[in-house]
């Protein structure tokens, strides 16, 4: 039994054996498997190396001739040596001596074989190792992608441990099959995390070494709740975790009961609460947890799950499918924050060197207008279903914003000509969460229609955070005083120019912000679907005079340790049962 | 240097070459070497003086890691052992793998 200590980013608890998805970019840990399993890695073995041969000989045909000859040699090269019978046998003499899995016998095989080159005196020779690491990369890719694939279609329950997951991978999770997440790196505010907390799966990341400690089957006990993961526990630790299960569920049993009611503080004052979601389907989550719309619907997965770009009536349908059942409460449709972390590094040539600085969101979508413009034509189409809102993400100045509505009432004129109806009046918003954005919100609220602050980059931004990197992740705090006064300006230049205003970051869906938040004038809130009851439940356990004084007492600190110790102190009170 | 031992149906024969381009035995002088064995039914094997490789093995003949001037022992065994062995000096010592000598690199810069 080993049990390991990280970040809860997504609540309740999974008892499950583990799947594990190596990663080709880092070292492949050694990991040993069973005698009876020895069979099916070498014929995992055999079909990477067929499935790498045909790749190969697909991108060779495609090479044109004139392009000389150099690549097609390169190619020629690899293809000996993945039909090489010496190489292949090296490799499988492993797996069935050292008992390993394919990934490692095929890394190890190979690194040796590059070491021999690297010590050779003779440059050009010694370069040649990198080749290797080349049908390395191309034989882990085969081994790899076929894992992946596995996770997407699952028959068992498992718990799926990694490295690290892109959105991608996890967007492609069943929930039926996927009972936990848990990764070495990650952060609280990583994809992974906000991915597993829309779709109800317990999750923990920051584990620093679990995917080297564990071996595929291992039973695991993934506690989303504290941040625990035990490996191979004994069987009064699950005796143990099967009961607090129970108390857990039996917690949020509760708080579904209260879903019907209104979230109305004690003293009567009415906040709207809203969903955060990722996919059509997670609506009718929202909807059962007592959402009352959505307050930010991101876009973007319609990029990421698919190998073709998403055409206009591909985002009509996910929109229309949401709108419908919201029928007339709010759907605010976020138009797509591409870039940095997500999808457009993978189309690029050479990755930028700073990509959360770089060309993302709303920016990407201002230099790629075709994108852009299909995607607000969906919208606009969608707009006579319901009462649907455009929002669009990282606006750092008044000329994109600017820019962004100008192409939106060019795309009406297309419609219009077109003949198509739309909302002629639909509402237009405008993420804050740059500081540029913060500190002339003032500014921006005169041409807007709302404003939703976007905590999870506003605390990165200002604080020059990276979220994902958990060695300065601790850093990373919307407790920060520098952070509280520019929401406190956000709120006050919105309240001043009567426009509507509400957070969708995390920091709306954390049971400790929420006093302090309704203290500074927040109405409405955005969040993930499974904390809509928790949050409820605190708003209807508190008065706006307490809440006031919260937020008028945290303005007077400077310091976020001394900030969130007061908070938590102040929640702890309202609802113990959540801490 | 050319030893030939003929017996029933097993011919072993022996030849030493020396490596004459002078990128040495990369990549694709491998491939070229594993390329020409492979057309003939005879085992090769190909040594320097630290280990002894399979001729037709990609993977192992480039780990010789022959250099410019280093000098290989082929060895062949079967009945197309000496034709095999023609084959492979041509291509290593007439042809130097179509690539050029020292020589012929230097004059390429002036």
């Amino acid at each position: 039994m080993e049990i390991k200590k990280g970040i809860a980013v997504s609540p309740g608890i999974s008892i499950a054996k583990s799947l594990v998805i190596d990663a080709e970019d880092y070292r492949i840990p050694k990991r040993p498997i069973q005698p009876p399993q020895r069979l099916t890695e070498i014929q995992r073995i055999k079909n990477a190396f067929n499935g790498a041969i045909d790749e190969l000989t697909k991108l060779e045909a495609i090479q044109d001739q004139t392009e000389g000859s150099k690549i097609k040699d390169i190619f020629a090269v690899h293809l000996r040596f993945l039909r090489d019978r010496n190489l292949k046998k090296k490799i499988t003499d492993l797996i069935r001596s050292e008992l390993v899995t394919a990934e490692y016998a095929v890394s190890t095989t190979m690194r040796e074989i590059a070491s021999h080159f690297t010590k050779v005196k003779d440059a050009y020779i010694s370069e040649r190792a990198a080749d290797i690491y080349d049908i390395e990369r191309r034989l882990l890719k085969q081994l790899l992608g076929k894992r992946r694939e596995d996770v997407e279609h699952l028959t068992e329950e498992v718990a799926v441990i990694a490295r690290e997951l892109s959105p991608t991978q996890t967007a492609g999770f069943n929930k039926d099959f996927v009972k936990g997440i848990a990764t070495d790196a990650g952060g609280r505010t990583s994809h992974t995390a906000i991915v597993a907390r829309s779709l109800g799966i317990p999750a923990v990341v920051a584990l620093e070494d679990l995917t080297e400690i564990i071996t595929a089957g291992n039973i695991v006990i993934i506690d989303g709740n504290r941040g625990i993961v035990i490996v191979n526990p004994d069987e009064q630790t699950i005796q143990q975790y099967k009961e607090y299960n129970r108390e857990f569920l039996a917690l949020e049993h509760k708080l579904d009961a209260i879903r019907e009611k209104p979230a109305i503080t004690r003293d009567g004052t009415k906040i709207t609460l809203l969903g955060n979601i990722e996919f059509p389907d997670e609506a009718e989550i929202v909807l059962q947890k007592g959402g009352e719309g959505i307050g930010l619907y991101r876009t973007e997965f319609l990029y990421l799950n698919r190998a073709t770009e998403p055409t206009e009536q591909d985002h009509y349908e996910a929109y229309a499918e949401t709108v419908s059942v919201f029928k007339n409460r709010p759907v605010v449709i976020r138009t797509m924050d591409l870039g940095a972390d997500k999808f457009t590094q993978s189309k690029r040539f050479a990755p930028e060197p700073n990509p959360f600085l770089g060309l993302r969101s709303i920016r990407f979508c201002l230099q790629n207008l075709v994108l852009f413009k299909t995607q607000l034509h969906a919208i606009l189409r969608a707009s006579v279903l319901g009462q649907v809102k455009i929002m669009f993400p990282l606006i750092t100045n008044l000329q994109e914003m600017m820019q962004a509505k100008f192409i939106l009432r060019d795309v009406m004129e297309d419609l219009d000509e077109e003949s198509i109806p739309y909302n002629r009046d639909i509402k237009i918003g405008i993420m804050i969460e740059t500081p540029s954005a913060a500190l002339t919100a003032f500014t921006l609220a005169r041409d807007i229609d709302f404003f939703s602050l976007g905590t999870n980059d506003l605390v990165q931004y200002t604080l020059a955070v990276d979220r994902g990197n958990e060695q300065v992740s601790t850093l990373y705090s919307a407790a920060d005083p520098a952070v509280l006064r520019l929401i406190r300006t956000v709120i006050q230049d919105a309240y001043k120019a009567q426009i509507d205003l509400s957070v969708c970051g995390e920091m709306a869906s954390e049971p400790e912000y929420i006093m302090l938040l309704l203290g500074l004038g927040v109405r409405t809130m955005s969040i993930t679907s499974p904390m809509i009851p928790e949050i409820k439940q605190i708003i209807r356990s508190v008065t706006m005079e307490d809440c006031n004084s919260v937020a008028r007492k945290i303005l007077t600190m400077n310091s976020e340790r001394q900030i969130s110790s007061y908070l938590r102190n102040a929640a702890r009170k309202i609802l113990p049962e959540a801490f | 240097m050319q030893t030939g031992q003929d017996s029933l149906e097993k011919t072993v024969c022996e030849t030493t070459v020396e490596i004459k381009n002078a990128d040495g035995l990369h990549m694709r002088p491998a491939m070229q070497f594993v390329d020409i064995a492979g057309q003939f039914e005879c085992d090769i094997s190909v040594s320097n003086n630290e280990i002894i490789v399979d001729g037709k093995s990609i993977m192992q003949m480039s780990m010789l890691a022959a250099s410019c001037g280093t000098k290989l022992k082929i060895k062949a065994e079967g009945p197309d052992a000496q034709e095999a062995l023609n084959a492979l000096r041509e291509l290593v010592e007439d042809k130097h793998f179509d690539e050029p000598t020292p020589k012929e690199k230097n004059n390429k810069l002036f």
